[in-house]
């Protein structure tokens, strides 16, 4: 199948090298300490953050450093046909692991010894990329949550289809069979700390392919630096200062 | 998370964690060797097919390879299914819990079934057997015994090495329609290899606060020592078929690049490696069908029945053998092994040249016992036309027996003959697994009653 036109434009009309529009929202859960909307083109994510609070099973509780936990679900609802168990699998479970990982490396978890932080994903709508989304989400509600953090990790998916590297592949893209890079970085620092990647790619492609995913998540963290710059304004507007 | 608590448990020192942090700035490990080597590999079979053990350094992994004739995926209906199953033994790490997998448990499968199954190293089209209806459905069990470190690496080399030498029962489809399947046993058909198209070599690296740190093949200590990992998955070309680096210590793209370059050299010698010992286990396969014909050629076409209850004397004694064998699993270099093939291979070749399909993968094939076979062949079915019972070769170990108890040759030739027609029968009628499997059954029963005489 053709994935990038003579033209140069891809099925849903981008340029290789271009994402999807992205829009993120904080504040979308009342209860919770911090929480976001994330959404890449029609990928949509809804991340929770509780904490730092008192460490729930007490047998948990680590004397140097908070404990972080994470989950990560799909709604029954968030993919084309209707998923029948969608708890528990075992992608679930990587992911899971994978983000609370990736959000470890960046909470100065020593901060706050003796206390636990909760972070819940939900995928709403999946079309590629859900990874990156929910990474991202989990940065703005980690944000908002007012927790202490090194960088704001942000993450962005690229692939190689038809001899072309692409940004931010979507569904269809990704389940093309060509290969996924989900990378995730620490843009100040100009660190990689998530790097998952699929399908067979030569060495040297494969790093065009990673510039180009860095390059993305460069893009998304300048833009959720400004929304929270924006979050930031509105607070002080209405506390009056 | 109880896999969390249990880690902290179980947690390093503060005194051994400085030592090897230090040691490493002046490029020592705790276990003498440099950064970047490798620990020594080795990688053993079992007594089936499809099986293997590989230790690396203290990590010992086994794991199974097994099929099963399955309906196809709805999205997939002519490509054969592989899946990959973990069972991390709490007697290898404290941290291991008994019952439900644990997060890591989870990783390591997903780690090695993604590097399969991504990067398309398993023909999977070729497992089909009726599109839509059956497919052969690989199973990959790994078994980790003991975890000395970078489990990955270990049961990634496993599974590949297990796949390797695993060999699946040959189908063919009879009926009128041609839709009714047969599976050939192994006694009628020699099994086929999977085909495999590359070797996807899981290399681990592990990364510390100090970000000039970076060793490859981390040890148990320096697993909690370190602070990231990363995976990356490389066949010998020089393709990255998956890399897993899932959070941790952040790297600069330049020390990933450098570290895939790594990698790539390493997955060429293990790649190198597992083939050799691969090669070393199918000759030693091709071996034994030899070593059975090449005694025989000479003395064997005495009679027929009488050969072919010699067959089933040495067939209860693989047997016997076999199953000691599979207790213990046996060193891929011990001489001792018999193997419960060979007689089934002897056989098949038989029913083979009958047929005229011989269908046997490029590992089986040996010019040697073949072009013995159709000799001997030939003279039996030109001196007793058709209706002859199949003349069989005999290994040296019958040979001894026969001569050591002439009466029981005698015994065994009366048996073999009510059950030579039989065999036969099975053959000329069309073939379901029933027919196939009966004659065999019977003349276990019956020879093992004779043996015991």
């Amino acid at each position: 199948m053709e994935y990038v036109s003579p033209e140069g434009l891809r099925l849903d009309g981008r340029r290789p090298m271009e994402m999807r529009q992205i829009r993120a929202e904080i504040g979308a859960v009342s209860k919770a300490d911090g929480s976001a909307v994330f959404e890449m083109g029609n990928t949509k994510v809804i991340a929770a953050v509780y904490g730092p609070r008192q460490v729930q099973n007490k047998s948990q509780q680590m004397n140097d450093q908070a404990l972080v936990r994470c989950e990560y679900s799909m709604a029954n609802f968030s993919t084309g046909d209707r998923m029948r168990k969608p708890k528990g699998d075992r992608r679930s479970t990587e992911i899971s692991l994978v983000i609370r990982q990736t959000m470890e490396a960046c909470i100065l978890t020593h901060l706050m010894p003796h206390s636990q932080i909760d972070i819940f994903v939900q995928v709403l709508q999946a079309d590629g990329g859900t990874r990156s989304a929910c990474i991202n989400a989990a940065t703005l509600a980690l944000a908002d949550a007012g927790i202490p953090m090194r960088d704001l990790v942000t993450s962005c998916s690229a692939g190689y289809l038809n001899s072309t590297p692409l940004l931010d592949l979507n569904y269809v893209e990704d389940s093309a069979g060509g290969a996924d890079v989900t990378l995730g970085i620490l843009p100040k620092l100009d660190k990689v700390t998530l790097l998952q990647m699929d399908s067979k790619l030569p060495i040297d492609i494969l790093e065009n392919v990673m510039q180009l995913a860095i390059e993305g998540c460069k893009a998304v963290a300048n833009y959720i630096r400004e929304i929270l710059l924006e979050n930031t304004k509105q607070l002080e507007y209405r506390r009056g200062v | 998370m109880d896999h969390q608590r249990l880690q902290q448990l179980t947690k390093i020192t503060l005194n051994n964690n400085n030592f090897i942090q230090t040691a490493l700035l002046s490029d020592l490990r705790v276990d003498g060797r440099r950064p970047l080597d490798y620990r020594k590999l080795t990688i053993k079979f079992g007594a089936d097919d499809g099986s293997s053990e590989v230790k690396l350094g203290d990590t010992y992994v086994i794991s199974f390879v097994t099929a099963q004739l399955l309906q196809p995926y709805k999205d997939r209906p002519n490509e054969g299914s592989l899946s990959v199953f973990t069972e991390f033994s709490p007697m290898a790490d404290p941290s291991f819990e008994p019952g439900r997998a644990s997060e890591s448990a989870v990783e390591l499968g997903r780690i090695v079934d993604r590097g399969l199954r991504e990067s398309r190293a398993i023909d999977t089209e070729s497992l089909c057997v009726v599109s839509g209806k059956l497919v052969w459905a690989i199973r990959i069990d790994i078994h980790v015994i003991d975890n000395g470190g970078n489990l990955v690496d270990a049961a990634n080399v496993a599974a590949l090495a297990a796949l390797l030498t695993f060999r699946r029962p040959e189908c063919s489809l009879t009926g009128e329609d041609g839709q009714q399947v047969v599976v050939h046993p192994p006694e009628e058909r020699d099994p086929l290899p999977l085909i495999i198209h590359h070797l996807p070599i899981a290399v681990t690296f592990g990364f510390f606060s100090n970000e000039n740190l970076v060793v490859i093949d981390p040890t148990y200590h320096e697993e909690s020592v370190m602070t990231g990992r990363m995976t990356a998955t490389l066949n010998a070309n020089g393709d990255v078929c998956s890399i897993q680096k899932a959070g941790g210590e952040g790297v600069s793209q330049r020390v990933i690049m450098h570290c895939l370059k790594l990698a790539h050299v390493k997955a060429g010698d293990i790649t190198a490696k597992i083939r050799d010992v691969v090669e070393i286990h199918n000759t030693e396969r091709a071996l034994r069908k030899i070593k059975r014909h090449s005694s025989s050629v000479a003395v064997d076409v005495c009679g027929t029945t009488a050969t072919l209850g010699g067959k089933q004397n040495q067939s209860v004694g693989d047997k016997n053998v076999n199953h000691l064998d599979q207790l213990k699993l046996k060193d891929e270099l011990n001489d001792m092994e018999c193997d419960a093939k060979t007689p089934g291979q002897v056989q098949s070749n038989k029913k083979d040249g009958v047929s005229n399909n011989f269908t046997g993968g490029p590992s089986s094939w040996d010019p040697y016992s073949e072009c013995v076979d159709s000799d001997s062949l030939k003279a039996s079915l030109a001196s007793r036309g058709q209706s002859t019972p199949q003349s069989k070769q005999k290994d040296s170990r019958s040979e001894t027996k026969r001569e050591e108890q002439p009466k029981e040759v005698k015994t065994n030739s009366s048996s073999a003959m009510d059950i030579a027609p039989n065999v036969r029968q099975s053959n000329n009628e069309g073939k379901t697994l029933k027919d196939a499997v009966k004659p065999k059954h019977k003349r276990k029963k019956k020879t093992s009653s004779n043996g015991r005489k």
